[in-house]
C-alpha cells in the first residue's frame, strides 16, 4: 500500500498544480437532490453501509428463490446450463476444477445482497423488495451450510456480524510476479536447446464452426 | 464531368515527344521501365526474385478485360450518407464464442485482430462485453451524479458535461479475461479468440479529477464507485489516485460519440487497468472511504491461485504483445519469398519500447520494426519484414514496455499463478505455419 500511497500524494500534488483554475469550480451542474441520490444510492459496503430497513428467514428465502431464481440457478443453487453456480464447491479451490460459489469462494455476505438488488433477477433488476433480498440472501447461506436452522432470519440488524469462510484468503495484487531480470539484455540467440510442440488447438478443436464447446470463462 | 475533364487535360500535359522542359523525367522514366523489363526477361531475373513471368500476347484478365467499374457510374453521394466497409470486407466482423456464456446477452465478443493494421480500432468493431445487453441510452435522458464523501452533490446533463475542458487520448482497453481461455493449453484457433478483448481508440472527454473539483471531495475520500445505468447497473471501486491521474469521463471515440455498445453517451476510461473497470452507460460516482467488494471485484476479476488463495484489485494490464498476420485466420497464401510479419503489443503501465519476433519457437530472436505512434498506454504497432524459406516456422512475440517488463511465456506465468487463475494471462503466443494456407495455435517448450 506505500506505493499506492506514494503514488496518491503525487497524484494529488500534481492535480492541484495543474488545476488552479479549477479551485473555485467552473460552475457547472447543479446540486443534487436528497430525493435523487436515494433513488440511485443503492449499494452495500460490508460494512453494512447502504442496507435497508428489513429482514428474512431461510423458508421465505426458499419460495422467492424457487418463483424467481431457480430457471437459472437451479433448486438448490447448482445451475442450470452455463448460469453461475450459487452453492457448494466448499474446499475446491485447489482442485484441478475448482468450483467457485458464495459458498465456497465469496469474500463478503454484502455482495450478495448488493449484486441481487440491483442485477437480478436477469432482466427485472430491482423489481425485489428488501424482504425478499434478505430472505434470498438467508437461503443462499443456509444452501451453503453458512446457517444451518431453516428458521434463520437475516437482517439489516445482524447483516455484518455473518462472516464467509473464505474471507481470509485474499490478498492484494503482488504483480510484476515474473522474473524481469534479464530486461536489459532478455537472450537472443541459441536461447533453447530444442523447440518441441506441447499443445496443440486442434486437438480440442472448439474454435468457433467447430462442434465441441471448450473449457474456461470469461469472468 | 468535371473530374474526367481534368483527367484528360492532364493527359494532354503529359510529355509526348521527348521535347520541352518536363521531357527529361517523361522520356527517362519510359527508358526505366523498358531497359527493366528487357533485363528481367533476358537475364531471367523474375525467376530468381520470385516475380512471376507472364508470357508475351497473354495477360492478367484484370487487366486485358473492361471491368464493370471501369465502364459504368458508379453511386452518387446520396448513396452512403453513413459509409461502410465494401461488400468485398463482409468477413470482417466481430464473432462471439458461444459456448463460452450461458446467453449472448450477456456475453463477449471479439475484435478481428488478424484483418485490422495500424493502431486504431475502427468504431464497429470494438469487442463488446456485456452483463445485460446493450443499453440504448436517450441523451436527453442521461444523468450523471457525483455524491458521497462531497462538499457538493452534483448532477450533470450531457450539455453540462461537455462544456468542460476537453481532452483527447489514444488508448487500448482490454478485457482482464484476454486469453483466460488459454491457461490450460492452446485452445482457440484464431488471435480474434485469443487475444481479441481488445481495442484502442481516440477518446475525446473530460478528466474526472475535473468533475471531482466541482464537486469537491472530502479529505477522507479515498475510493470512487462507478456504476452504469444498464440493467446490470454494474459497478467498479477505483482508488481515488487514479480517479485524479489520468481518468477521462469520454463521450466520443475515434471522433464520433460513443456507440451504444460501448456505453453511449458516456463512459468511463481507465488507462492502462482492465477494461471491467470503464464502466459504459455512466451515470453515477460516488465517493467513499473504503472499497465497495461488489461482485466485479470479490466473485470475479479476482486470480485464484494454485494455494487456494486469491489476489484482489489486480487492475493493471501487463506488457503483452501478439503476431496477428500470420495468424490461425490469416494464413500465408503465398509460397516462399518475402513475407510481412505484423502484430500488435501494448502495456498498461507505460509505452512498448522493443518488440522482438522469433521465427523457430523462442530460440532465436529477431528485433521488429515499431511503425506508427507510440502512444501511452495504447497499442503499438510492428513489423517484421523477412523472406520465407517456405519451412514451417513457430512464431513468437515478446514485448518490453518503458518501465523493462519484459513480456512472460506461458511456463513462466503458470509456474508462479497456476493454471485457474482466469485474467492476465500475458504469456508469449505460439503460431505454428505448417505450409502455406495452415497456421495452428500451439505451445512449444
Amino acid at each position: 500500500m506505500s506505493k499506492l500511497l506514494k503514488a496518491s500524494i503525487a497524484a494529488l500534488l500534481l492535480s492541484s498544480l495543474t488545476l488552479p483554475v479549477f479551485a473555485e469550480g467552473l460552475g457547472l451542474g447543479r446540486v443534487a437532490s436528497d430525493d435523487e441520490i436515494a433513488a440511485w444510492d443503492i449499494d452495500v459496503r460490508p460494512d453494512g453501509m447502504g442496507l435497508p430497513q428489513g429482514s428474512g428467514t431461510v423458508t421465505e428465502g426458499e419460495e422467492v428463490f424457487a418463483e424467481r431464481c431457480a430457471v437459472c440457478h437451479g433448486d438448490f443453487g447448482e445451475g442450470v446450463d452455463r448460469w453461475p453456480v450459487l452453492s457448494g464447491g466448499q474446499d475446491s479451490l485447489t482442485d484441478d476444477r475448482p468450483v467457485k460459489t458464495i459458498g465456497s469462494y465469496w469474500p463478503y455476505l454484502s455482495t450478495v445482497y448488493d449484486y441481487i438488488n440491483r442485477a437480478m433477477p436477469f432482466g427485472e433488476s430491482q423489481s425485489l423488495t428488501p424482504d425478499e433480498i434478505y430472505g434470498i440472501t438467508a437461503y443462499l447461506l443456509y444452501m451453503n451450510d453458512i446457517v444451518t436452522d431453516e428458521e434463520f432470519e437475516l437482517s439489516k440488524q445482524n447483516f455484518a456480524s455473518v462472516r464467509m469462510p473464505n474471507e481470509d484468503n485474499f490478498f492484494f495484487d503482488p504483480r510484476p510476479d515474473t522474473p524481469i531480470f534479464n530486461a536489459d539484455d532478455p537472450c537472443m540467440s541459441d536461447c533453447k536447446s530444442e523447440v518441441t510442440v506441447t499443445s496443440r488447438a486442434r486437438i480440442l478443436d472448439v474454435t468457433p464452426d467447430a462442434e465441441e464447446s471448450g473449457s474456461g470463462s470469461i469472468d | 464531368m468535371s473530374d474526367q475533364k481534368n483527367r484528360q487535360n492532364a493527359g494532354k500535359d503529359l510529355p509526348q515527344d521527348g521535347s520541352g522542359s518536363d521531357s527529361i523525367k517523361g522520356t527517362s522514366r519510359r527508358s526505366f521501365l523498358r531497359a527493366g523489363a528487357a533485363s528481367s526477361l533476358a537475364m531471367g531475373a523474375g525467376l530468381l526474385t520470385g516475380q512471376k513471368v507472364v508470357a508475351a500476347g497473354a495477360g492478367d484478365p484484370a487487366i486485358l478485360e473492361l471491368q464493370d467499374w471501369n465502364q459504368y457510374l458508379g453511386e452518387g453521394v446520396d448513396a452512403r450518407p453513413y459509409g461502410t466497409p465494401s461488400p468485398f470486407e463482409e468477413q470482417v466482423v466481430r464473432r462471439n464464442v458461444p459456448w463460452l456464456t450461458a446467453d449472448p446477452v450477456s456475453s463477449v465478443n471479439f475484435t478481428p485482430l488478424h484483418d485490422l493494421d495500424g493502431i486504431i480500432t475502427p468504431n464497429g468493431l470494438c469487442f463488446e462485453r456485456h452483463h445485460a445487453g446493450i443499453a440504448e441510452v436517450d441523451p436527453s435522458q442521461h444523468r450523471l451524479m457525483i455524491h458521497g464523501m462531497v462538499d457538493k452533490p452534483l448532477v450533470f446533463t450531457m450539455e453540462d458535461l461537455k462544456r468542460f475542458p476537453r481532452e483527447n487520448h489514444a488508448y487500448f482497453l482490454e478485457c482482464a479475461a484476454n486469453s483466460g481461455m488459454e491457461w490450460r493449453g492452446a485452445q482457440l484457433n484464431g488471435c480474434q479468440f485469443t487475444h481479441g478483448m481488445v481495442h484502442n481508440v481516440m477518446y475525446t472527454g473530460v478528466r474526472l479529477s475535473h468533475l471531482l473539483a466541482e464537486a469537491g471531495v472530502k479529505p477522507k475520500g479515498s475510493w470512487l464507485l462507478a456504476e452504469g445505468a444498464d440493467s446490470s447497473t454494474m459497478t467498479r471501486s477505483i482508488p481515488m489516485e487514479k480517479a485524479l491521474e489520468d481518468c477521462l469521463v469520454a463521450f466520443a471515440m475515434n471522433g464520433e460519440a460513443l456507440r451504444p455498445e460501448q456505453g453511449y453517451p458516456v463512459r468511463l476510461v481507465v488507462p492502462g487497468w482492465e477494461g471491467n473497470m470503464w464502466v459504459k452507460w455512466l451515470r453515477r460516482l460516488e465517493i467513499g472511504d473504503a472499497p465497495w467488494q461488489h461482485r466485479e471485484e470479490t466473485s470475479k476479476y479476482t486470480d485464484l491461485m494454485a494455494d487456494g488463495r486469491a489476489r484482489r484489485f489486480t487492475w493493471v494490464m501487463d506488457a503483452k504483445s501478439v503476431i496477428t498476420n500470420p495468424s490461425p485466420q490469416a494464413p500465408l497464401m503465398h509460397d516462399k519469398g518475402q513475407t510481412v510479419l505484423t502484430g500488435l503489443a501494448w502495456s498498461g503501465r507505460g509505452t512498448i519500447a522493443r518488440v522482438d519476433v522469433s521465427l523457430d519457437g523462442g530460440k532465436n530472436w529477431h528485433t521488429a520494426r515499431l511503425d506508427g505512434p507510440s502512444l501511452d498506454k495504447s497499442l503499438h504497432r510492428f513489423y517484421f519484414d523477412f523472406n520465407w524459406d517456405g519451412q514451417p516456422l513457430l512464431l513468437q512475440s515478446r514485448a518490453i514496455d518503458s518501465t523493462g517488463y519484459v513480456q512472460p511465456t506461458k511456463s513462466a506465468l503458470r509456474s508462479v499463478r497456476g493454471e485457474n487463475s482466469i485474467y492476465h494471462n500475458n504469456g508469449i503466443q505460439t503460431w505454428h505455419v505448417k505450409a502455406p494456407g495452415e497456421v495452428e495455435n500451439v505451445e512449444v517448450t
